[in-house]
């Protein structure tokens, strides 16, 4: 079974999916870093948020009685990233424009700070048991049929796949094209120079914040739908392993991210297709320390000079 | 008055337009947050989840955020009054509310909850600390006729404070030593307080550990709770497939720790700070989901059973009677007792925590932990003088994780079970939260950061499901008021010219 090429295609797909998801959460990781120099480490939260107001979102439209799948899909779509990007913009307000200046550690520690808090937080509010969804959109086109094993692409992963598309595109081209953007790569070259420009540096940094979130709390969405379970404690490892991406596809660097993201949902996707399941964290973690070794810049960032 | 005057001319006039915009934008801001997380609650319903409202605690959280950014307003706008004559009534009815809720029985405690914005206690008593804290700073604005203290003054104030409580620990310690020393045997120390010691001290001996690594090289550490594990776990099989003893086991559980540390520190380590931090993260998880998922050596979820406890020195063993060998109450004449293993115990964890104290304040004099120090504020520096950093800084990630391990097989023995759940990520966050509540590098900072976030949840245990979220918060704020630490003071470790100066001599 595991020598067929239909095994090896499901895997594809599945790893495509996954790194997807993956993929919109490490953007935060990488525009935050691009433009502070932070690891934002309560990022994953933001995405469990995300999660959490997607599954109350659908469970009100449940409720209210809109069935008619592409309305329900877009109202959350909205809310999520309306309500999910005010808790990114909330974060860095609070807890880490006070400390722009401070020594990085200092960031770090309030980030972690940050990452325990909004966790228990939600604990506290929606209790720590699972969370199950019914799912929303069932059903798939097969792709390929090899004896009795059948490959298919289903509904989900295929919006999830074309979602991101799209998503990429849109912000890339809003980094490349609008004023925003272009502040935020000014901003990343150099803040002092930025603010002497005119633009307004702290205003920028908030909307990273909130570009970030609104990305994240769409990966919540898409999880959410696609393993349809959730719990509060989600946001951590799907947040190291975006970390992981980010680092992987050079941090700093949009398209890294995407390829990062992808990459390191194929490595998990083939390393418990053909290895272990259990040890597929282990393999993300490793990468990570490979990378970090081995080329600290990443596959698409630029390397890093230390100036004195 | 100098200082009259410049009151008058700070209070400008309130300009209530921007005043209320702010208010406004807090509102709305805060009603955002809590709409859908507090506004909604899921509940676990047959064949799926439920919904449930909770709109009164939204309610509740958007007055009480707007209340209290006003305060500020009027506290940044040089008009204190108004907070400390409207703040000190409110403050004082909500506690009284709190109290009588607490004290009369649970049926007026209802009838009176419904007069709170929240239902929980425990958030209203959280409320209430912050009101207190804006009436107190109020009432200090309005007696000193000044808004508060600059953030530069405040620095010094705390670093003065810092000082004093440094130099008050060359007397403290060896108070608080003996204190710890004749514990076991005051009236009052019974089994739960001796348990709650020995927590305690197992974690002022791992924030001790970290503080090496944290504190003296400056190298952010997330991962600490792997050594502990790899130390319990050493200990753990090599007594239970071997069947050595604690003693045997000790220093080997120490080595293999150091071992660990030494073979992850030596790739990871170049790493700037925040980079090492997620690798040693990383790590911190892939040894719990090795020992998670490796069945057949470690019996993953199931844990290790039947640790053997620690023996008297190899002389005599706390059971009641003994196949050979002689029993601990035969030993010394006494009557048979089960506390005296517990004693023993706690005098056994405070020798290791010494150990690591004594070993820290001997090294500190010592020209490695000299260039830990040097290298934790300037890598580059260190580098033109010659000092080899990664060697430098491995010494210090494998003495840290040696700690680590021997605190580990001690918590294997006292424990007699240990399974993967006892090290996860959170345990590496609360020792990290205890080096950094102590002020990076402060021995007594730690024990004070050990005895407040261990010990006083331990006897508030409805507190418990708050203690996490306390936790970050606490480390958040910490970080904001004071980024070098709450206790932090850093007395040069070596002066020019000798150590008179003007060491201490505030400022």
């Amino acid at each position: 079974m595991q020598n067929t090429f239909a095994y090896f295609l499901d895997q594809l797909i599945n790893g495509l999916a996954l790194g997807s998801i993956y993929g919109l959460i490490a953007i935060g990781y990488t525009m935050v870093y691009g433009i502070i120099g932070m690891i934002n480490f309560a990022h994953g939260e933001i995405f469990m948020i995300g999660a959490f107001v997607s599954i109350i979102t659908f469970l009100l439209l449940g409720i209210a009685g809109i069935t008619w799948i592409p309305l329900a899909l877009l109202i959350v779509l909205i809310v999520a990233m309306l309500l999910t990007s005010i808790y990114g913009w909330a974060l860095e307000r609070v807890a880490y424009r006070p400390l722009r200046g401070s020594p990085r550690l200092a960031a770090l520690i309030t980030a972690i700070g940050m990452s325990i808090f909004l966790q228990n937080y939600v604990q506290l509010l929606q209790s720590a048991r699972n969370k199950p969804m019914q799912p929303v959109i069932s059903g798939g086109v097969e792709v390929l049929r090899e004896g009795s094993y059948v490959v298919s692409l289903s509904f989900m992963q295929m919006i999830i796949i074309v979602l991101t598309f799209v998503l990429m595109i849109i912000f890339s081209s809003m980094i490349a094209r609008t004023a925003l953007g272009r502040s935020q790569r000014a901003c990343e070259q150099d803040r002092n120079m930025a603010a002497l420009i005119g633009i307004n540096v702290d205003r920028t940094i908030s909307l990273t914040f909130v570009m970030g979130a609104a990305l994240a709390s769409v990966a919540g969405m898409m999880f959410l739908m696609y393993y349809g379970v959730i719990d509060f404690f989600i946001g951590f490892l799907a947040g190291i392993k975006a970390f992981t991406a980010a680092v992987l596809g050079g941090i700093g660097s949009l398209p890294g991210a995407m390829l990062g993201g992808l990459l390191i949902g194929l490595i998990e996707a083939f390393w418990s297709g053909y290895f272990t399941v259990e040890y597929k964290d282990v393999a993300a973690f490793s990468i990570l320390v490979l990378v970090l070794i081995f080329r600290p810049s990443g596959l698409l960032g630029r390397p890093d000079i230390e100036k004195v | 008055m100098a200082v009259a005057e410049a009151q008058h001319t700070l209070a400008r006039p309130l300009d209530v337009p921007a005043v209320a915009k702010e208010l406004g934008a807090t509102g709305l801001v805060i009603f955002a947050l809590a709409f859908g997380l507090v506004g909604f609650e899921t509940l676990d319903v047959p064949g799926g989840i439920g919904i449930n409202t909770r709109f009164g605690d939204v309610v509740g959280a958007v007055a009480v955020g707007v209340l209290g950014r006003l305060a500020l307003i009027l506290l940044r706008e040089h008009r204190p009054k108004p907070v400390l004559f409207a703040g000190a009534p409110l403050a004082l009815v909500v506690l009284v509310l709190l109290l009588s809720i607490t004290l009369f029985g649970p049926e007026t405690g209802e009838a009176l909850k419904a007069f709170l914005p929240f239902k929980s206690p425990v958030v209203m008593w959280g409320i209430l600390v912050v009101a207190v804290i804006l009436v107190i700073r109020a009432g200090y604005a309005v007696t000193h006729m000044s808004s508060g203290l600059s953030p530069d003054e405040r620095e010094a104030k705390m670093d003065r404070l810092s000082a004093r409580v440094q130099r008050a620990a060359k007397l403290l310690g060896p108070l608080l030593l003996g204190f710890a020393l004749v514990f076991p045997f005051l009236p009052f120390a019974d089994r739960q307080l001796l348990d709650i010691g020995i927590l305690v001290l197992t974690y002022i001996m791992l924030g001790w550990g970290l503080n090496i690594v944290v504190g003296l090289a400056g190298l952010l550490d997330l991962g600490y709770v792997a050594f502990y594990a790899v130390g319990a776990y050493s200990f753990a099989l090599l007594a239970t497939y071997q069947g050595m003893s604690f003693w045997v086991c000790l220093p080997f559980a120490g080595l293999m720790a150091a071992t660990a540390g030494v073979l992850l520190g030596f790739p990871v380590l170049r790493l700037r700070g925040d980079y090492l931090a997620i690798v040693t993260l990383g790590f911190g998880e892939m040894i719990r989901v090795i020992l998670l998922n490796w069945y057949s050596f470690t019996k993953g979820p199931d844990g290790i059973s039947g640790i053997p406890r620690p023996s008297f020195f190899g002389i005599a063993e706390f059971t009641r009677s003994v196949d050979e060998g002689t029993t601990f109450a035969d030993l010394f004449g006494l009557t048979y007792s089960p506390t005296q293993r517990i004693i023993f115990l706690f005098y056994l964890i405070l020798a290791l925590a010494m150990v690591v104290n004594v070993f820290t304040m001997r090294i500190r004099k010592l020209p490695v932990s000299r260039a830990w120090e040097a290298l934790r504020e300037d890598e580059t520096a260190c580098r033109a003088l010659g000092i080899n950093p990664r060697n430098t800084k491995l010494t210090a990630f494998g003495i840290g994780a040696m700690f680590a391990g021997f605190a580990g097989s001690f918590f294997a023995t006292r424990q007699g079970f240990i399974s993967p759940e006892s090290f996860t990520f959170i345990e590496s966050a609360v020792i990290l939260a205890i080096v950094v509540l102590g002020g990076f590098g402060s021995q007594i900072g730690v024990v004070v950061a050990a005895i407040l976030l261990i010990g006083l949840p331990e006897f508030f245990r409805e507190l418990q499901q708050y203690r996490m979220l306390a936790f970050g918060m606490a480390m958040v704020l910490i970080m904001l008021w004071r980024p070098a630490g709450l206790l932090a003071h850093r007395e040069p470790t070596i002066r020019l010219f000798g150590a008179k100066g003007k060491a201490g001599a505030g400022s």
